[in-house]
C-alpha cells in the first residue's frame, strides 16, 4: 500500500467521510474511490452496494480479484427531546450501534435520571448543534420528538440542511401541515421538506413509547441499509 | 468496520512516518466461525511488532512472520489457515474456521 493512499483512507475517516480502498489481491494494485467519486467509478453498482451493507469483502471484476476495504463513518443519532420514546430507545440504539445524543432545553426532562450513562445535552437545538453536540452531516439521523416547533424546528431545518441520511418528526398529519407551512416560509423546497419522516416510524401500529421507539429506529435502519445513500438523499 | 480496526490504519501511517518498515495484513475471506469478521487489520513493524489481530490469536505469530518476509520482499501475499492446512502452516484455527489474509508492506 502506498503511504498517501494509507494517509487519504484516515484523511476520509478522520472527516467522517466514507470510502472505499479497492486492492488488487493477484498484485496488491490500489486505488482508493472516495463517496464523492462512487457514482462515476467503472465498479459503481458494485461499490455502492458495498457501502450501503458497510462490509467490507472480495468481488470479481473483469476476471480480477478484488478487495473492497469498506470505511463508512460511525453512525449517529441524535434525537431531540428527553421524552419517553427517547427513554425507551436508549437501550434499543445501544444494540444498534448507533451512537445516540440526546437534546432537549427543558431541564426538567434532559436529566441523568432519566438518561443513565446517555449523552444528555440540555440546551436549545440551535445552540447545542456545532457546539456541544458535533455538527450533523449525512451519517447522522435526526428525530424531533418533542411536539414543540420552538425545540423541533431549528433540528429539523439543521438536519436537512446537513442531508442526514434520516430526518424523522413526531405528530400527527395536521401537525405536520402547519410544519411543512412552516418549513415552507422558512425557504425549505418541497423536496427537502419531503425528505421528513411524518407521520415519524415504520407503519407497525406502534401505541406504546416502546413500540414508537421501535417503529422510529426500524425506519432508520431501513434508511441506512436498503438503498445506496445518494438514493437516499 | 471496528474502530479498533480504522485505528490500527492510523498507527500504521504514524509508524511509517517514523520512518518504521510496515506491513499491513488484512483478513480478506472467512469460511466457519472464524474468529475476526473480514476487514480486521493486523500493523507490523519490521522489528515485529504489532498491533491489531486477524484471529484473535490463533495465527498471528504465523501471520507476522510472513508479514516481516513481506517487508523484505515488498511483494504482497495472500495466506490461508485453517484446519485443512494445520500441518502445512502449523497454526491453525483451533475454531475450526478458515481464514485468507492479504498482506502487504506500506511503501
Amino acid at each position: 500500500m502506498r503511504s498517501d493512499i494509507l494517509a487519504a483512507l484516515n484523511d476520509e475517516r478522520a472527516a467522517r467521510r466514507a470510502a472505499i480502498l479497492v486492492t488488487d489481491i493477484a498484485d496488491g494494485a490500489q486505488r482508493l474511490v472516495r463517496e464523492s467519486d462512487l457514482a462515476v467509478d467503472p465498479l459503481a453498482d458494485v461499490l455502492a452496494k458495498h457501502l450501503a451493507s458497510g462490509k467490507s469483502g472480495l468481488v470479481e471484476a473483469d476476471g480480477r480479484t478484488l478487495f473492497l476495504t469498506v470505511q463508512v463513518p460511525p453512525v449517529r443519532l441524535v434525537v431531540v427531546g428527553a421524552v419517553h420514546i427517547s427513554q425507551a430507545m436508549a437501550p434499543m440504539a445501544a444494540g444498534l450501534d448507533l451512537a445516540l445524543t440526546v437534546i432537549d432545553p427543558r431541564t426538567a426532562f434532559a436529566t441523568p435520571e432519566r438518561f443513565p450513562g446517555i449523552a444528555l445535552v440540555a440546551e436549545w437545538p440551535d445552540a447545542a448543534l456545532g457546539t456541544t453536540v458535533p455538527v450533523l452531516d449525512r451519517y447522522c439521523a435526526l428525530a424531533a420528538l418533542t411536539h414543540d416547533p420552538k425545540i423541533d424546528d431549528p433540528a429539523l431545518k439543521a438536519a436537512l440542511a446537513a442531508e442526514c441520511f434520516y430526518v424523522g418528526a413526531l405528530g400527527s398529519r395536521k401537525t405536520h401541515a402547519a410544519r411543512v407551512a412552516r418549513l415552507t416560509e422558512a425557504g425549505f423546497t418541497p423536496a427537502q421538506i419531503g425528505r421528513i419522516h411524518a407521520p415519524i416510524g415504520l407503519p407497525i401500529g406502534a401505541v406504546s413509547p416502546a413500540e414508537i421507539a421501535l417503529a422510529v429506529l426500524a425506519e432508520v435502519v431501513a434508511c441506512l441499509r436498503r438503498a445506496p445513500r445518494s438514493e437516499v438523499a | 468496520m471496528l474502530s479498533t480496526d480504522t485505528d490500527i490504519l492510523s498507527a500504521a501511517q504514524s509508524w511509517r512516518r517514523d520512518g518504521r518498515a510496515v506491513a499491513l495484513a488484512t483478513v480478506i475471506e472467512t469460511w466457519g466461525s472464524a474468529p475476526r469478521p473480514v476487514g480486521s487489520h493486523l500493523a507490523v513493524d519490521g522489528d515485529g511488532n504489532f498491533l491489531g489481530s486477524v484471529s484473535g490469536g490463533c495465527v498471528e505469530g504465523a501471520v507476522i512472520t510472513e508479514a516481516l518476509e513481506v517487508i523484505e520482499a515488498g511483494t504482497p501475499r495472500v495466506l490461508e489457515f485453517g484446519v485443512a492446512d494445520e500441518t502445512a502452516w502449523r497454526a491453525g484455527l483451533s475454531c475450526g474456521g478458515r481464514i485468507r489474509v492479504f498482506v502487504e508492506r506500506v511503501d
